[in-house]
């Protein structure tokens, strides 16, 4: 499988020339989902293995289980910490139970979590987090705990990042359509990256829907194929010598063919639709930044705001040699050194930001280069199948004309 | 399918109408069609079953033409003008037997053109020269029928729709317009004829309303069937000959054929004569006696009851009918057509099927093609940074060959559906093969009928020649009876020895006729099985060298990502 090749950008952390002793590595592996429970409280659990020899690591090999929602706490954890970095996106939740448990199901889960952790891992700022340290080493109690701790406080509800993306959305194309003007900042060039961002959304969400259907239709002719093999040997029955033959195995045919379809349709799902969907899980989860950074220029603007309005204040109370001068003062401080720190926040956002952009598209060129080599392999795989495969009728079919 | 142009002059009075056959009604008149009772099929149930998947194979042809847009039966002209195409599989002198051959002749076109080789004096068309042992195509005529150019009529209080025919015979050509019911009555008569032979059934009589008639589309749709059908009578070795056939096509006005073959009313019109004075033949006529034809309603009644309680004591009497079918080869034969009706029927659905699922990936993947061709042009509208515009290069190199291979599908799934059509065909022909078996039963019955009335006369009449020795005096009428009752038993004897004859006939018929569709079958299908392999072959390398091509280019990326 082409699983470690969709790892990112590869499990080395940092320079591969390092010449002192074995240079520095990090790298995690998610498997063997197994189910865990019964009825309604029943769950997938899976193996994390983290091989590294990184100091603050119980190395060199660690393994714990961890289910779905403690990858959700990872992302959220580093989402408040790390604002201005793109959090690799997790794959959905499931919204319809009947599929929960299937093996396509857990396999693309346990695939695009694999995909997770690893990306965390090769990030240069959040692969020095401590909540990832706590997720890949913690004891499964430890774990639970430190979950649970997280509601109400960090855990953001999918409804309140909806609100935030229709906020966003909606300021963007307020400030696209020449509407008012709310506290935002007025960069042409961010403009223009907002844009394309959520038009991106639309345009991959199409092309992945595209690719899932095309899943079906080759599932859906695999099976006619079989369908039609099974009759054709039947019809074999009311035919005569050479005939005969050629059509039981014009139905043998059919029912290899169709065989290959359902293997290609797989294929294409893993292979290339997932990557696909990646992607567009990936500029949602660049939307959720975007609004982020929205938040701390807000946040800047308005301490600015307020600390220009209280140094008129108090210059007024100078003027008025009044005795709040010195509590005016020593407030006007404490706001100059919160504006001072919203401001650090916001640039360093920005500045996350701008990298962030640059490999976000290095890497994206990479995994849909790799998505295409793969939809290409596979279709020409196929084509090739069934061409060899009707070829080989021929001769059959030769011995019947001149019987 | 555009109508032919005479359909496209304005004013809505050249709208198409249909009238229908309507045996009750004395005047033609335009009414909502009721179907009448249909004793041309030995089941409506067998004729509603066809028409559907008819129906159903109707509309995937017409999707898949539409899409297409262009003609389903000839090779399509982009590919014949690509130059990458230069594939000898797909256009060698096989190409051809891309039609199967009893389809060689066959043009759907509403326009006016013919065959540019036909000569109709016995000369073979190139076209029609296919290397196929079971094909008719051998035979010494050529038939080239073509339906064309609906077209309303107002005569006096009648609308009605005639169709043109333009026909080679003995190398002239005939025009001649023909309305609906005039087809029915040409398949009545020629089921009447031509007992025990697998006539093609004709298109059915449908149940709408007279709105649906005057839509275009079911009237191209009538059209259509309706040369189909008449080529398949053509291509009849016997029916082709036939005088039926022959006055339908050549006769200009109104078609002489009598509309039912009632004893009384065909002796009284003389009718049965009159094709042959008008072709001015004088060969000697037999009488069809009444017992050649079935029995029906009106004044064969008594005889349709006596066949009717022969068939009961056939089914329920204790003892054997005095005739029955021996014929162990043909009863086998029976068999095993029923089976090869069966598994004709399931193939035929799973064909379709197959076309249908072929058709959704060709359109899915083209789909796909557009969705990546959108985001291309909108990342190299927006990029910013270079690694966008080699991204989109890579999506324009897929959404290209998606775009291809679609359209490679699309083309692939019209030559499939030409071939499926011999499958469908032969389904269809079996509904006449139900009525040539059924043919035979029924002159059987006949012939069991007679034999069981004579042993019953000859019974009756020992009663009165035993009874008559033992009286003296006058008995003049019993001597009158017993004559009358030796009379009746001339008669019947004659009537026996024609219906024995007429069995014997139809037999012969029958055992004709499954050799002939056996043969023509099996050449038909390895000719079907040819085009769907090599199609499929030659499509399938073309699409692989599209991805292949793809793969290619992108392969840096597995490199890359290791």
């Amino acid at each position: 499988m082409n699983v470690q090749q969709r790892s990112g950008s590869g499990p080395l952390v940092q320079s591969p020339r390092s010449p002192s002793s074995q240079s520095p590595y990090l790298t995690v592996s998610v498997s063997d989902p197994a189910k865990m429970g019964n009825g309604v409280q029943a769950y997938i659990s899976y193996k994390v293995i983290t091989k590294t020899n990184l100091p603050e690591y119980e190395g060199p090999e660690k393994i714990v289980i961890r289910r779905y929602s403690d990858f959700v706490w990872l992302r959220d954890r580093l989402f408040e910490k790390y604002k201005g970095v793109f959090i690799p996106p997790l794959p959905e939740k499931s919204t319809v139970e009947k599929f929960r448990f299937s093996a396509e199901f857990i396999e693309m889960r346990r695939q695009a979590l694999d995909v997770f952790v690893n990306r965390i891992a090769s990030h240069h700022e959040l692969q020095q987090s401590e909540d990832l340290r706590i997720f890949l080493q913690a004891d499964e109690q430890t774990m639970e705990r430190a979950r649970s701790q997280e509601t109400g406080i960090f855990k953001k509800k999918p409804a309140d990042l909806m609100q935030i993306f229709k906020d966003v959305q909606s300021k963007v194309s307020d400030v696209v359509l020449g509407k008012e003007k709310p506290v935002e900042e007025s960069n042409p060039e961010y403009e223009k990256l907002k844009n394309y961002i959520f038009q991106l959304e639309d345009h991959l969400a199409e092309a992945q829907k595209h690719a899932y259907r095309l899943v079906k239709r080759h599932r859906e002719l695999g099976q006619s194929l079989s369908d039609f093999g099974k009759v054709v040997k039947l019809l074999a029955n009311c035919e005569g010598n050479a005939l005969g033959k050629a059509f039981t195995e014009l139905g043998a045919k059919s029912e290899i063919l169709s065989i290959k379809l359902q293997k290609e349709a797989h294929h294409l799902l893993m292979n290339f639709e997932e990557p696909l969907k990646d992607y567009v899980r990936a500029v949602q989860s660049i939307k959720a930044t975007i609004a982020e950074r929205a938040n701390a220029f807000r946040h800047h603007y308005e301490l600015a705001e307020a600390i220009k309005f209280k140094e008129i204040d108090m210059n007024k109370l100078r003027l008025t040699r009044s005795e709040k001068l010195g509590e005016a003062e020593h407030e006007y401080e404490e706001l100059k050194a919160d504006g001072a720190e919203a401001a650090r926040r916001f640039d360093r956002i920005v500045k996350l930001m701008n990298e962030e952009i640059v490999r976000f598209q290095e890497q994206k060129t990479l995994d849909m280069g790799l998505a295409f080599h793969e939809f290409a392999k596979g279709q020409a795989r196929l084509a090739n199948s069934i061409a060899e495969a009707w070829r080989s009728l021929l001769p059959k079919l030769e011995a019947c004309s001149s019987a | 399918m555009m109508g032919s142009e005479n359909n496209n002059l304005p004013g809505k009075g050249d709208e198409e109408e249909e009238e229908f056959y309507h045996p009750l009604s004395t005047a033609d008149q335009m009414q909502t069609l009721t179907l009448d009772g249909d004793d041309d099929y030995h089941s409506l149930n067998d004729d509603v079953s066809a028409s559907k998947s008819y129906s159903n194979y109707r509309s995937a042809m017409t999707t898949i033409s539409s899409s297409v847009a262009e003609h389903p039966l000839l090779p399509p002209p982009s590919i014949a003008t690509t130059p990458a195409v230069a594939d000898p599989l797909l256009f060698p002198p096989q190409n051809p037997s891309l039609d199967s051959p009893s389809y060689a002749d066959v043009i759907f076109s509403p326009f006016h053109d013919r065959f540019p080789e036909s000569n109709g004096n016995g000369e073979i068309s190139g076209e029609v020269t296919v290397s196929s042992p079971g094909s008719q195509s051998s035979s010494s005529e050529y038939l080239n029928i073509i339906v064309s150019n609906p077209q309303k009529e107002v005569e006096s209080s009648n609308s009605i729709v005639p169709a043109q025919m333009f026909r080679d015979y003995g190398g002239s050509d005939f025009s001649v317009r023909r309305r609906f019911k005039d087809v029915v009555t040409l398949s009545d008569r020629l089921s009447e004829g031509y007992r025990g032979f697998f006539i093609p059934p004709r298109p059915d009589k449908s149940v709408v309303e007279s709105q649906v008639m005057q839509k275009q589309d079911f009237v191209e749709q009538r059209r259509v069937e309706l040369e189909k059908y008449l080529r398949r009578l053509a291509r009849h070795p016997v029916i082709k000959k036939s005088d039926e056939l022959r006055v339908f096509l050549t006769v200009q006005g109104r078609m002489p054929l009598p509309t039912s073959i009632d004893v009384a009313s065909r002796m009284l019109d003389g009718a049965v004569r009159l094709p042959k004075q008008l072709l001015g033949e004088s060969r000697s006529v037999v009488e069809p006696q009444d017992v050649v034809h079935p029995a029906k309603g009106g004044r064969d009644m008594l005889r349709f009851f006596k066949e009717l309680k022969q068939s009961v004591v056939n089914d329920w009497g204790n003892s054997r009918p005095p005739v029955e079918e021996e014929d162990k080869e043909f009863l086998e034969k029976k068999e095993k057509l029923w089976d090869l009706e069966q598994q004709l029927t399931n193939a035929s659905k799973q064909a379709e099927s197959l076309v249908k699922a072929q058709q959704d990936m060709g359109e899915v993947m083209g789909e796909l093609g557009l969705a990546f061709i959108k985001l291309t042009k909108f990342e190299n509208e927006q990029a910013a940074l270079n690694t966008q515009r080699v991204r989109a290069a890579d999506m324009k190199s897929v959404a290209t060959a998606a775009v291809k291979a679609s359209r490679l599908y699309r083309e692939l799934n019209a030559q499939t559906v030409k071939h499926f059509d011999t499958l469908h065909e032969y389904m269809g022909l079996m509904l006449a093969v139900h009525n040539a078996f059924s043919d035979r039963s029924s002159a059987l019955l006949t012939v069991q009928t007679l034999i069981s009335e004579l042993s019953s006369l000859h019974s009756r009449a020992e009663k009165l020649e035993t009874a008559s020795s033992k009286i003296f005096g006058d008995d003049k009428s019993r001597i009158r009876k017993l004559e009358d009752l030796r009379d009746a038993i001339r008669v019947t004897e004659d009537a026996k020895s024609c219906a024995v004859r007429e069995y014997e006939r139809i037999k012969e018929n029958n055992r004709g006729e499954i050799e002939r569709l056996d043969r023509e079958r099996q050449a038909d299908f390895v000719n079907m099985l040819k085009g769907f392999v090599v199609n499929q072959v030659a499509y399938s390398e073309k699409i692989e060298s599209e991805w292949a091509k793809v793969a290619e280019e992108t392969s840096k990326y597995v490199k890359e990502s290791m």
